[in-house]
């Protein structure tokens, strides 16, 4: 920007200081922007040199290797990557278990089997439908008392609130490996640890709603006697309902995410199954694993958003991950 | 109430149709709903064998389990020597330091023992020949001989004769199992056991008031250094707890989150811009940019966090990795979408007086979306912080891999307590400072 000297644009001394004014305020700002990033930045560079000092492998020492890993990490041939996925007889089997598909396949009757892979992810979505239903059940049913428009009494409210905040922030792994520890591997854990986090992220979706409902259904229902339960019921239920179920739509779509990843610390399903194929350098099922998966997400969330769209419009995509 | 004639009935239903004649789904769907989910539920208990897993389930160990968080338990084994002499056998996790005077295990001149359990009332008098059980004042001698010990009749249900030997519940004070060798007492305390200093510290057995009075104290514990000093390092050497250990862990986990998602905000700004329809006419490079999203965001976390986990070894870089990829992702949809969303106004106004693209964008467009931008990122960098922890205990190090592994020993639950305090506390902070940043940023009704 051109010099401000005294006069030179030929303003009005008044106009003259309010230009110097202006230029100074903008300087301040452009000076406090400029440490706020500088001090980002360096905490982003002494991090990430904590972060690889911390590490087993150091970051650059280990990127030929991470190449590696990529180039050697591959199927015999691409059709393997089906055979894994489909439990087909492999032409490479050599009495090893890598090669060795046709063996977990899940018979239903004497002939027709479900691949073991696609069992997996049945039982993997299937968690996650369970633990959306249970959780999002729950939520709903607590979601009333925690909504400063229906309910006056402050102490319940704030229980309520509390309550939901820290069943949100509880790690799931504990939930699940408590329950491990006592019933042994298996999805009852992975689901019970799902549904406690849902309703605590639910529940604070949900009353929000609540709070936002208009209140004149309400009144018209207090006017004629009605009971807090059918007021609930008849003005507040039916204006909420549209957002509730497309917040547990999109509760769905990370469900699914979050019980692959329990799957892999304890939980069953096709996260485990993940860990163990890509621990053991099984190139091919690791590969069918990954798109199977990708398309299962893909899929879910195209659903879930389609049908989002129909019930609450494009309100419903703001803050896709706020929930978590 | 009067009721209302036909003919009244018969204009009202014609009058408002839509009133008494709605569709079958919108009059039975709410049933239907219901009938199917509940049926659902019902596949599903037999498909992943709820019933059998859960009557197979060690209900008797959960209890112990769920006590292990906010209480502990001592376990001495009482042995029963040659020479008429009792002693006390401790195993490696021993909470006491060798030789300390235990308040509630007096051993006595004659090589006898007396381990109290709830006042006077209920203790074990121990001698080799013979164990004094003592239940609400009432004793009931039990018999030690070479074939193992052996209760009387008439003993109350808190005594048991298993086989050859006897056990004594007192409830959560504890219980003994007496046998014809030993006697192994498990004593229950309320809280965590040398939360501040192991047995082996200097310090042991100082509490948190008589720590704050060391550290103000001129009397050096340890000659030549001072005590605040020492505070601290015994602390974080504490060998039961292993604070330093677990605080490490948390830092870890906590940088991932943060790296993670700082570096996919700064690499999503860019991109989005590319992504954006308004910004960049570009129709082909627009979907390819957005498919190049919604793909990266679509491979599971624990994809990515195993891949990386294979490359880098265990730390925080598969982590890292990891958020940064799906967040990359998630994040440059997110952007996308509010940059399509700009109002035109400005950037027409900066286009009519002949700026460059660059500047148009930077003063047009990057003023609207910014505080959007800060805030998104805000929100993620929020619930990355716990994800984080998840991803941690896949392999990536940080304070899930650590939990995952206190209850691998399926002993430690008071630390496993002590690690999701510290989770909980540090995911509230990270809450309230990210939405005292958001609503300074968008105002209160935004976020």
């Amino acid at each position: 920007m051109a010099d401000a000297t005294q006069g030179s644009h030929g303003l009005s001394p008044a106009t003259e200081t309010l230009l110097r004014h202006y230029r100074s305020q903008v300087m301040t700002r452009r000076v406090y922007s400029l440490i706020a990033v500088a001090g980002v930045l360096i905490a982003l560079f002494l991090a990430m040199n904590y972060a690889n000092a911390a590490n087993s492998g150091k970051f650059f020492e280990r990127l030929p290797f991470m190449f590696d890993f990529i180039k050697n990490f591959l199927p015999r041939d691409p059709f393997e990557i089906f055979r894994a996925m489909f439990d087909l007889e492999s032409p490479y089997f050599d009495g090893s278990a890598k090669y060795n598909y046709t063996a977990s396949r899940v018979y239903l009757t004497d002939t027709f089997y479900i691949p073991h892979l696609i069992y997996q992810l049945i039982v993997t979505v299937n968690i996650a439908i369970v633990s959306t239903i249970i959780g999002g059940s729950l939520a709903f049913a607590l979601c009333f008392f925690a909504a400063t428009n229906l309910v006056g009494a402050g102490a319940v409210r704030w229980f309520m609130r509390r309550t939901m905040e820290v069943l949100r922030a509880f790690p799931e792994i504990v939930i699940a490996g408590m329950l491990t520890a006592i019933l042994s591997i298996g999805p009852i854990a992975a689901i019970v640890a799902i549904s406690l986090h849902t309703v605590g992220a639910l529940g604070k979706l949900f009353f929000e709603v609540v709070e936002n409902a208009d209140m004149k259904p309400d009144e018209g229902l207090k006017s004629v006697g009605a009971s807090w339960l059918e007021r609930v019921r008849f003005a507040i239920v039916p204006q909420v309902m549209p957002n509730f179920v497309s917040y547990g739509l999109l509760r769905m779509e990370i469900n699914v995410r979050a019980s692959t990843i329990i799957g892999a610390v304890g939980g069953g399903g096709i996260g485990e199954v993940f860990r163990l194929s890509i621990g053991r350098d099984y190139a091919a099922q690791t590969y069918a694993i990954i798109i199977m998966l990708l398309v299962t997400i893909i899929v879910i969330d195209q659903f879930s958003g389609w049908l989002r769209r129909r019930l609450v419009g494009n309100q419903g995509f703001n803050y896709a991950k706020g929930s978590v | 109430m009067s009721a209302i004639s036909a003919a009244e009935r018969n204009r009202l239903e014609q009058k408002f149709p839509e009133v008494f004649k709605t569709s079958f789904l919108k009059r039975h769907g709410l049933i239907i709903g219901l009938a199917a989910t509940a049926l659902y539920l019902v596949f599903c208990w037999f498909f992943f064998n709820v019933g059998p897993a859960l009557s197979n389930g060690k209900w008797d160990r959960a209890s112990i389990y769920v006590q292990d968080w906010y209480s502990w338990r001592a376990q001495p084994r009482l042995r029963f020597g040659e020479d008429g002499l009792v002693s006390a056998q401790w195993s490696s996790r021993g909470q006491y330091p060798a030789n300390a005077e235990i308040d509630w295990l007096t051993p006595h001149a004659d090589g006898s023992m007396t381990a109290v359990f709830d006042g006077e009332a209920n203790r074990l008098d121990i001698t080799t020949a013979q164990v004094d059980v003592w239940v609400d004042g009432t004793a009931y001698p039990v018999t030690i001989t070479e074939d193992g010990a052996f209760a009387p009749d008439n003993v109350p249900d808190s005594i048991v004769q298993d086989r050859n030997k006897v056990w004594v519940h007192y409830g959560f004070e504890g219980q003994a199992e007496i046998r014809g060798n030993q006697v192994a007492v498990q004593r229950r305390f309320f809280g965590w056991a040398n939360f501040l200093y192991d047995p082996r510290s200097p310090l042991w057995g100082n509490d948190l008031f008589s720590t704050i009075g060391l550290a103000f104290s001129p009397d050096q514990v340890v000659e030549g250094k001072p005590n605040v000093q020492l505070i601290w390092e015994q602390w974080l050497g504490n060998q039961a707890w292993q604070h330093g250990d677990i605080l490490t862990k948390l830092f870890q986990t906590l940088v991932m989150a943060f790296v993670g998602t700082l570096l996919a905000t700064l690499f999503a700004f860019p991109l989005a811009f590319f992504a954006a329809r308004n910004i960049v006419q570009n129709r082909p490079a627009n979907w390819f940019m957005k498919r190049f999203f919604d793909f990266i965001r679509s491979v599971d976390m624990l994809i990515w966090a195993l891949f990386f986990t294979r490359g880098f070894g265990p730390g925080p870089i598969p982590g890292i990795a990891a958020i940064f990829l799906t967040d990359t992702g998630a994040l440059g949809k997110v952007y996308a979408e509010a940059l399509e969303n700009v109002d035109d106004k400005q950037r027409e106004g900066m286009k009519s007086v002949g700026a460059s693209p660059v500047s148009v964008n930077r003063y047009g467009v990057v003023p609207q979306v910014l505080p959007v931008f800060v805030s998104q990122s805000l929100y993620f960098w929020e619930s990355n912080t716990r994800s984080a922890t998840v991803i941690g205990a896949v392999g990536a190090g940080g304070i899930g891999l650590k939990l995952l592994e206190t209850m691998g020993t399926n002993s430690d639950w008071d630390k496993v307590a002590y690690m999701v305090l510290l989770i909980l506390f540090v995911v509230f902070l990270f809450d309230n400072i990210s939405t005292a940043i958001r609503q300074r940023l968008i105002g209160p009704a935004a976020h």
